[in-house]
């Protein structure tokens, strides 16, 4: 009893610890990178006895800037909703990943440790209805600071949201009719082989080109980031956070990035095989490769390896969706609902279609 | 002993949560406080689904009711009002047809209820729900599933119909 729950604890704050400290990590590395593809030198001001280790201090003086700010509050506005919305922001961004296996089994003291916070058989629409009530602290924040730029920012994050959270789900339904299944974790077990004579991982974006591209595109707007930033625009609207400032904005401002974590985390899971290394199998004890040798590795270093894998794929489409991020100029609020509604759902599906028409063919 | 203690507390904490805030949605003057007290009873009622085993009935509900129709409703309060004000007051319309709707719902609801003897059941074990949703509506439930997305079809229609005269008046 006491052993399960210190599992179940210790668990939790791996991926707790692995979800914040990535978020805090995107902080710095959103300014390196996009100083990188602008060429500047980006932030480099920080030290810690002298030491500017590529700026990531910065990291720790932001945190300090931010809980030392003035909290300013509105007058006329009700303290505790003003406070409420951004943690009901930050708290919703969390959730999802509860859903998402880290990994397949630990070996530990003769008893193995399911890498994976909740083991749910819906584990894929748990995440989606979580994801769908982000919604709920931003529209808060704008209706309660009762500003006009913030209540516009909150409607646009509306229409927004709803419009692509509906093609979200429906551009799911394809890989989910391939691999048969909601459990997230099954769906990796579904993705960690190979394919084409052992040349190939069987991973679902092979399968599913059209799914993924859709759903990283929704993935984006979901987390309001450029070019789906409408809710925030800083230079027309600033947003539903206007009137906050200190660490209440940066709550928000934390939020985004961990929706950015949490999108990677199920890219990778649905799309990019989630823990699986790819020729690497825990059945054969090592790694297969295509042309037929054979690596032998340690249960343990199986389990080690793939822990790793998905922070390292997770990391990838992190880097991505920074990249598009950094590349693409931001949509109009009509260009970007119309995107939504005229062609992503469409697109979704026809994905949806013709998955099914190629797995009744196939399958028969 | 505990464990069914611990079960009825929580089952009667989530009853009152659920029926408390359905006091405050249907007799509450401020519609904007109704609203976010209507996100209340529907998260009481996906906990309710939960009690009961129906993990996708559960979440579906959250997706559909809470991300989507809750969230339409208060895009409607918004739009229809000046947008900023706090204190938007709900008025009380047509309150015998409601009151006659209201018992014959109520009525119908007891009837059904009534006719499942349901001390004789003992609690099933889990099983995963989705896949047998999915196949009985797609056999055995497929008319009523066609009725209610034709159902649908005609309220978006409604819907654009009544949006187009607004605009060409």
């Amino acid at each position: 009893m006491l052993r399960t729950l210190l599992i179940d604890v210790g668990k939790a704050l791996y991926l707790f610890s692995g979800l914040m400290g990535l978020a805090a990590i995107l902080t710095w590395m959103e300014r390196k990178q996009s100083a990188l593809m602008q060429d500047r030198v980006g932030a480099n001001r920080a030290r810690i006895f002298g030491l500017r280790l590529l700026g990531l201090p910065h990291i720790i003086t932001d945190a300090v800037k931010l809980l030392t700010k003035e909290d300013f509050v509105p007058a006329g506005v009700p303290t505790w909703l003003h406070a409420l919305a951004p943690w009901v922001t930050l708290t919703v961004a969390c959730l999802p990943a509860a859903a998402i296996p880290f990994g397949h089994v630990l070996p530990w003291g003769g008893q193995a440790i399911e890498l994976q916070l909740m083991d749910m058989q819906v584990g894929l629409v748990y995440a989606l209805a979580i994801a769908s009530m982000a919604i709920y602290g931003v529209i808060l924040a704008g209706w309660v600071t009762r500003n006009k730029w913030a209540v516009l920012g909150s409607l646009r994050a509306a229409a927004q949201l709803i419009g692509f959270g509906v093609v979200l789900g429906i551009s799911l339904i394809g890989p989910v009719l391939l691999y048969g299944t909601l459990n997230l974790q099954e769906m990796v077990h579904w993705q960690d082989t190979t394919v084409l004579h052992g040349w190939l991982p069987r991973w679902g974006i092979f399968f599913q080109p059209l799914a993924f591209l859709v759903f990283l595109t929704v993935g984006i707007a979901e987390t309001k980031r450029i070019p789906f930033d409408l809710p925030e625009g800083e230079s027309e609207i600033i947003g539903y956070f206007l009137e906050y400032s200190g660490m209440k904005f940066g709550a928000f401002f934390l939020a985004d990035f961990i929706e950015t974590v949490v999108v990677a985390m199920l890219t990778v899971t649905v799309f990019l095989g989630g823990w699986s290394v790819p020729y690497l199998s825990a059945d054969q004890g090592g790694f297969v490769w295509p042309w037929g040798a054979h690596t032998a590795v340690p249960p343990a270093g199986v389990a080690l390896l793939q822990m790793a894998a998905f922070w390292v794929k997770v990391f990838a489409v992190c880097w991505l969706l920074l990249l598009i991020r950094w590349t693409l100029p931001r949509f109009r609020i009509d260009q970007a609902v119309r995107l939504g509604w005229q062609y992503l759902l469409p697109l979704s599906v026809l994905n949806t279609f013709g998955t099914a028409a190629v797995l009744l063919i196939v399958g028969q | 002993m505990v464990d069914v203690w611990l079960e009825r507390i929580l089952f009667y904490g989530l009853a009152l949560v659920t029926v408390g805030s359905a006091l405050v949605v249907t007799f509450g003057r401020n519609l904007v406080r109704s609203a976010f007290a209507l996100f209340f009873t529907l998260m009481g009622m996906a906990a309710m689904f939960v009690y009961l085993a129906a993990d996708f009935v559960a979440l579906v509900h959250i997706l559909v009711y809470i991300g989507g129709i809750l969230v339409l409703i208060l895009f409607g309060i918004w739009l229809t009002h000046r947008v900023i004000d706090l204190d938007i007051r709900a008025g009380r319309i047509q309150l015998i047809p409601g009151l006659i709707l209201g018992l014959v719902l109520m009525g119908l609801l007891g009837l059904t209820i009534r006719s499942f003897n349901l001390a004789a059941r003992t609690p099933a074990p889990y099983r995963a729900t989705a896949s047998g949703i999915g196949r009985l509506l797609l056999s055995t439930y497929l008319l009523p599933f066609e009725i209610a997305s034709v159902a649908l079809v005609v309220a978006l229609v409604g819907a654009i119909v009544i949006g187009r005269r607004e605009t060409s008046r």
